[in-house]
This record gives structure tokens, sequence and C-alpha cells, in this order.
């Protein structure tokens, strides 16, 4: 059988190609968007730094000397809890 | 691909390469409507906000994961389908779709949508996705479905439990609010199938596959829509006793399962002769009846969860 040049099926592929291409493009806004939202709802910009996949010692000496200042404010308190129980 | 192969087949009538349209059919896109459906009103009625896109790649995921179990569904029935009249038209019994293409896309959009649900929302929800699937795929499909005529009561787990997805993709935890929609879905399966079944001339017989009214009769079948339909009614209601429900949900429940229990009564007092003297008439009512059931219930959990103020807003606006 002779092709001619625009067979059904060259449009039938045609339209499997572009619902493929639609859906890749999807795929890519559904991602890219996601991204997007995520790091938009992170609480502060160090947060972001963590999505790195590196190793990032300033974080970490960030996040203990935050934790050392919370510990020193609570200090304070247990002294005054002492002081008044005795 | 190159030309060449489109010389085989072209004359015989068959069609031997597959449209885009194809491939979306073997996702089933009518049962994703209720899916989608269910899961969306999971989510927004959960007591924790999702960000819009977030809940909508949510709601995609578990359609898609819905859709995938749908091409398993076609890929392991492709030799049932062919003999029914109902679905020989299908991608793969009419040779557009071949079955291996069918496992492949179920295979890979399941595969697809479980880590997408996961990375958008949380690993739990995808759990419960990857659950839904298999539950679908294998514990209906490959096994009940042609073992049991209770094949579309259990089986009918996996179309319950997309509330239950959405709901933990919003709040990351269960809870007794999705587990009752689930249980509302679950119980409202089986008497919405049978009373289609009961007008619909089937041929699930010489497919061998077991339905209820194929093998314990009609008479059966209706004492069965007539007890799901008694056991329904305290699921729903009890659903409006929970913090998703509310006043309005409680009113239009009850009339609801009024008016549901005596369509069923009203199914299960004919005998054969008298609903084929009038073509099914009472069966078709319940059937449609249904259908609304289940959406006037899932609706009225959206308009429970919608703040007063805007309820009124729209009210007024629609007067």
């Amino acid at each position: 059988m002779a092709l001619r040049v625009e067979h059904e099926i060259h449009r039938r592929r045609r339209g499997r190609n572009v619902g493929l291409l639609v859906v890749l493009i999807g795929f890519v806004g559904i991602v890219f968007g996601l991204t997007v939202v995520k790091t938009l709802n992170l609480g502060s910009a160090a947060e972001m730094e963590r999505f790195d996949h590196v190793a990032r010692p300033a974080l970490d000496v960030a996040a203990e000397r935050e934790a050392a200042d919370t510990t020193d404010a609570a200090a304070p308190t247990d002294q005054g809890e002492e002081e008044t129980q005795r | 691909m190159t030309d060449v192969s489109l010389n085989d087949g072209l004359d015989d009538g068959r069609t031997p390469e597959a449209g885009f349209g194809d491939y979306l059919a073997l996702l089933k896109p009518r049962v994703m409507s209720l899916v989608v459906f269910t899961a969306l009103v999971g989510l927004l009625v959960a007591p924790a906000p999702v960000h819009p896109f977030v809940g909508f790649v949510a709601i995609l995921c578990i359609a898609i994961g819905g859709g995938a179990s749908g091409a398993l569904n076609m890929w392991w029935d492709a030799d049932i389908d062919a003999r029914m009249k109902r679905t020989r038209g299908r991608p793969v019994p009419a040779g557009r779709v071949e079955a291996g293409e069918a496992l492949g896309l179920g295979v890979a959009l399941s595969g697809f949508s479980v880590l997408m649900l996961g990375l958008a929302t949380n690993w739990f929800a995808a759990s419960l996705l990857a659950f839904t699937i298999f539950f679908y795929a294998v514990v209906y499909t490959m096994w009940l479905k042609r073992s049991t005529a209770q094949n579309i009561v259990i089986g009918g787990l996996a179309g319950a439990l997309p509330p239950l997805v959405g709901w933990v993709a919003a709040t990351g935890a269960m809870a007794l609010e999705p587990w009752l929609m689930v249980a509302l879905v679950f119980m409202w399966t089986p008497p919405h199938f049978w009373a289609l079944a009961l007008f619909v001339r089937s041929d699930y017989g010489d497919a061998g596959v077991p339905m209820l009214t194929e093998t314990h009769g009609a008479r059966a079948t209706r004492n069965h829509i007539l007890a799901y339909a008694l056991l329904l009614a305290p699921v729903a209601l009890a659903l409006g006793l929970t913090s998703v429900g509310g006043p309005i949900y409680l009113a239009g429940s009850i009339a609801l399962n009024a008016a549901f229990v005596a369509g069923a009564a009203r199914v299960w007092r004919r005998d054969q002769a008298t609903a084929e003297a009038d073509r099914f008439l009472a069966e078709r009512k319940l059937f449609k009846l249904s259908l609304w059931y289940l959406f006037l219930h899932f609706g009225l959990l959206m308009v429970e969860a919608t703040p007063l103020v805007v309820r009124l807003e729209g009210a007024v606006a629609w007067l």
C-alpha cells in the first residue's frame, strides 16, 4: 500500500506526540511550582541552604549557638525558682 | 519507529497504532471522577490548611494513582473484556494498545503518583495511595473479581479510600472522620452497583465473572440492596455528628437516607416479573438516586467546611 504524504496514522502519531509534550510540560510545571511553594514556605533563608545537599558547618554552628542562647535564657529562671524554694 | 511498520494491519481494518486518547482511556476517566471528588472533599474538610498548589498536585496524584490501577485492571482483565459486549471496545481487547503497554503504563504511573504525592505532601499519604492501588489491582482485580460474588463489596474499599488519602495528605495523620467517609463510600458501593446490575443485561456469566445477580439471582440481590441501604444510613448519619458534620449535613443526610431506604424497600418488594413489566423503573430510579446520594453527602460536607459568612454571602448573591 502506497503511503500518502499525510496519512491518518501520521495524524494519530502527531496527536500522541503532542499529548506527550503536554504531559511533560505539565510535569515540569508541577515540579517547578512545588519547588517555588516549598521554598517560599520555609521559615528563614538559612533553612533554604539546607537544600544544597552539601555539608554546611556554618548552619550547625549557628544552630548550636541558638541552642546555647536558649539554655542561657532559661538558666536565671531556674535559679530564681531555687531561691524561692529556700 | 518507521513507516515500514504501517503496512501491517491497515488493509484488514485493524488500527495498529493507538492515539493519545487510547492511553487516556486506559486510565478509566469516568471512575476517576468519583476518586477526584471524594479525595478533594477529604482534603478540603481536613482541619489543616493546604497550599492550593500543593492541594492541586495531591488531588492530581490521587487521580493518576486511580488511573494507574485502572490501566493495571485493563491489562489483567483483557481476556474478560474481550468476551463482554460492554468492554469489547476498550483499547487492549480492541487491539489498539498491547497488554504489555497497559501494564507498563500502569506500573509507571503508580510509581510516579506515589512518589510525587510523597514529595508534595507526606509519605504517609503516599503509602496509603500505594495501598489503594495495590488493593484495586491485586486484591480486587487479580483475586476477588473472578473468585467470589462479593467481589465488589470487598473490592469497593479501593474506591472508598481516596477521601482518607486526601485527608492524610492535608494533615499527615489518621482521624475518625475520614474513616467514616471511607465507610460511607464502602457501604454505598454495593447497593449502587447492584441496582445497576438488576436492569443492565450483563454478560459477566459468559465471561466467567461471578456477580451476585448471576450467582444468587435477582431475589438475593434485592435482599442485599435493602440490607446495605439500612446499614448505610447510620454510617452516613454518624459522619454528621463528627467535627466535619453539622446541622446542614445532618438535615440533608436524614432526607437522603430516608429516600434511599424507601427506594431500596421499593426494589426489595418487587419480583422480577413486576420489574420487567415496567422496564425496571424502580431499579433505575434507585440507581439514579444513589448517584445523587453520594454526590450530595460529600457536597454537604464541603458546605459545612465553608465558613458561615461565605455561605451567607453566596446565598444572598444567589437570591
